[in-house]
């Protein structure tokens, strides 16, 4: 039978393929250093990260010489469909036969999750950038995840903190249903609560939901002060959109806990003016994000987000850390990053803490007014620059076991 | 007074907005139940069409300078004129077989589109304002409608009534049922079937345009909005009966009213809501609501 040739063929293949990797795993496996990137590529987060996220670390792969001490550097990519199945099997196909020696994890919680169990199964390095929840670095931490960018906790204190400061005392949740949304509903309503404000309800909407007049008149009925939008992306557009064409912005006011500035892109200044939102990052914030981000926008077209800016960072300072301990090896790979600061166009003086999470200085921010925006994507002023160390979660709060 | 615990305002207030979805729930559905009665075809395309029609929306204030009212003339023939060229070069060479291939054709079509779409303007989507002539909100009581969402419910229903008129009391319209029964036989009197067929696709496909240009307005306009309508839009169509007109309209309407329910009571549960009901139909009356028994 042909198949059975064709089969003992591609069999005998890959068990020398397998062969040469098991060799060559003392400093680099199979003398290629691979990242791989799982995100969103097609649906709602596909601006915030997607091609744009691969571009970034494909930068960083050439600004680090395309190779280390001779060996190649190669990126994957692939579309996660924001399914968990879809991300974990996905992770384990490459680490089982693709060798992979690193993976970076785009947005979606739920899928962040899922990828963050399979990677401390195989002992490699997983850096989660996109996802938002804090259990990556909480009851569910790992010694194999970096939580890199952000999360739930920080944004709830940058964001509910400053509100609550700013006299919004009762608040009304319109929460994305799933890992990411509850996430920051309780973390934002920890916040609120410690600063003496209430939470007067909320209400759960499906992700991807198009219409959003119905949770907002509930939301108005509630006569909270503020309306919190525990969601992101095409959700929180939506909802603001609609939030505006009611009414709903006269009676209360918008705090968006997850806002991008792809978001405030799509929905123009004249919407989202003086809007207080948090964020690990703006383009516009020194000249070293601004120059880097004018290298993003000639080959993107657009500016880049916190979190491709990030997917840079943590590509540039993990090939930094395997060409200082000389190897790919996960666990060797990964120390040598826990040792290292990172001092870059992302975060000054970051560091990785025990329990994964990578701290460093938040910024909190708010929308300009039409006017005041001088080019495009000048779109925020940065209010307040939020430390590292307490914009994360402390000791005292972490479940983490790593972490005691 | 209260009903089921909640103000009977808010109550009438979430009635009214399930009426708006509904509206585009039945424009939507009514273009499919058109297609797929008089072509046989089920059409995955429906989403993509819409999306396009809101774009073009977009593309005539954006690049042109054409307001919302020209728009609404524009979309439906752009979106047509692509209708006609999809007939005419591939489900023309389908109607002869399996109604499978018809429906992994028009899905295809709608992932390329959506592809060439997302590739060209991003995920994050467009603005498009609501029309000067229709800014603001009419407080009616128990809430404070804007003014385009009354218009989308009063547009929708003139759109969904002159269809179902069309093919339901015109000349036209029996030749066009008269087709779908014996085309052989419909042709021998002198009547251009095929003709007839592509105009019936191209009027479908116009109005999903419509349905779009209505939309823009009110959402973001991204290649993903169609798809995330059009399966809720399938169930629909398989609640009212495959091929009823009068029946897609109503239901579309009633589920419409039903998911905006659902939004209050149990709000996690409205993404699914109309696919519960869907099985429910299913198993009572498997040629729907409205559909007449084969």
């Amino acid at each position: 039978m042909k198949f059975t040739k064709i089969a003992m063929a591609c069999g005998l293949a890959s068990t020398l393929a397998l062969g040469t990797v098991g060799t060559a795993q003392a400093q680099i496996s199979g003398d290629v250093i691979r990242i791989g990137i799982i995100t969103d590529m097609s649906s709602v987060y596909a601006d915030i990260d997607g091609m744009g996220g691969v571009e970034a670390i494909k930068m960083a792969v050439a600004d680090a010489g395309g190779a280390i001490n001779g060996k190649k550097i190669e990126v994957v990519f692939a579309d996660h469909q924001n399914k968990a199945d879809v991300a974990a099997a996905k992770a384990r196909e490459w680490f089982d036969t693709q060798g992979l020696d690193m993976l970076i994890g785009g947005t979606n919680s739920g899928t962040g999750l899922a990828m963050a169990k399979v990677a401390a199964e195989k002992k490699k390095p997983f850096i989660a950038i996109g996802p938002g929840s804090s259990a990556l670095t909480n009851e569910q931490c790992s010694p194999y995840t970096v939580h890199y960018a952000y999360d739930t906790v920080a944004l709830a204190k940058g964001t509910g903190g400053a509100v609550v400061k700013g006299g919004g005392k009762s608040w009304f949740f319109l929460t994305a249903d799933y890992a990411f949304g509850t996430a920051l509903q309780n973390d934002t309503t920890a916040v609120v609560k410690a600063a003496g404000g209430t939470v007067v309800g909320s209400v759960r909407a499906p992700l991807n939901a198009s219409d959003f007049s119905s949770f907002l008149l509930q939301a108005q009925s509630s006569k909270a002060q503020i309306l919190g939008l525990a969601n992101a992306g095409g959700d929180t557009i939506n909802a603001i959109k609609a939030a505006n064409e009611f009414g709903v912005t006269k009676t209360m006011k918008l705090a968006g806990l997850l806002v991008f500035i792809n978001d405030i892109h799509s929905l123009g200044l004249k919407t989202t003016q003086g809007m207080y939102l948090t964020d690990s990052w703006y383009w516009n914030k020194d000249a070293e994000a601004r120059a880097w981000s004018r290298r993003f926008f000639e080959k993107m077209k657009r500016m880049p987000s916190s979190i491709q800016a990030a997917d840079y960072s943590a590509t540039a300072n993990y090939l930094a850390a395997v060409k200082a301990a000389g190897t790919d090896d996960g666990d060797k790979s990964l120390n040598q990053l826990r040792k290292s600061k990172i001092n870059d166009m992302f975060a000054k003086g970051g560091y990785i803490r025990e329990d994964g999470r990578m701290v460093h200085d938040m910024y909190l921010m708010q929308v300009k007014s039409p006017d005041k925006s001088v080019e495009p994507w000048d779109y925020y002023n940065v209010v307040e620059t939020i430390k590292g160390d307490v914009a994360f979660t402390t000791k005292a709060e972490s479940k983490c076991a790593l972490w005691k | 007074m209260e009903i089921f615990g909640i103000p009977l305002q808010a109550f009438l207030g979430q009635l009214m907005l399930g009426l708006v979805n509904g509206s585009f729930y039945a424009m939507l559905s009514l273009g499919l139940a058109v297609i797929f009665g008089l072509l046989g075809i089920v059409n995955f395309a429906h989403g993509a069409l819409y999306m396009i029609g809101a774009y073009v929306a977009w593309g005539c204030l954006e690049y042109a300078g054409l307001n919302f009212w020209v728009a609404l003339l524009v979309a439906p023939v752009v979106v047509g004129a692509l209708g006609v060229l999809i007939e005419r070069t591939l489900l023309k060479r389908l109607y002869k077989i399996d109604p499978i291939y018809g429906l992994l054709m028009t899905f295809g079509l709608a992932l390329i589109a959506e592809g060439v779409f997302r590739d060209q303007f991003g995920v994050s989507g467009q603005q498009y304002p609501v029309p000067d002539l229709l800014q603001g909100a009419t407080n009616l009581g128990f809430m404070v409608l804007p003014n385009y969402r009354a218009f989308v419910i009063v547009a929708s229903l003139v759109v969904c009534l002159a269809t179902w008129y069309t093919i339901e009391r015109t000349r036209l319209g029996s030749y066009l049922r008269a087709g779908t029964e014996n085309p052989a036989l419909v042709q021998a009197f002198g009547i251009n079937v095929p003709l007839m067929v592509m105009l019936t696709y191209a009027a479908g496909a116009g109005l999903a345009a419509i349905a779009g240009v209505l939309a823009a307005p009110v959402i973001q306009i991204t290649p993903l909005m169609g798809s995330n309508l059009i399966i809720v839009v399938f169930a629909v169509v398989v609640i009212g009966g495959m091929g009823s007109i009068l029946g897609s309209i109503l239901t579309g309407l009633m589920l419409g009213i039903i998911e905006g329910l659902t939004k209050v009571f149990y709000p996690e549960a409205s993404s699914i809501v109309v696919f519960v009901i869907m099985a429910i139909v299913l198993m009572i009356r498997p040629a729907g609501l409205f559909g007449k028994e084969m």
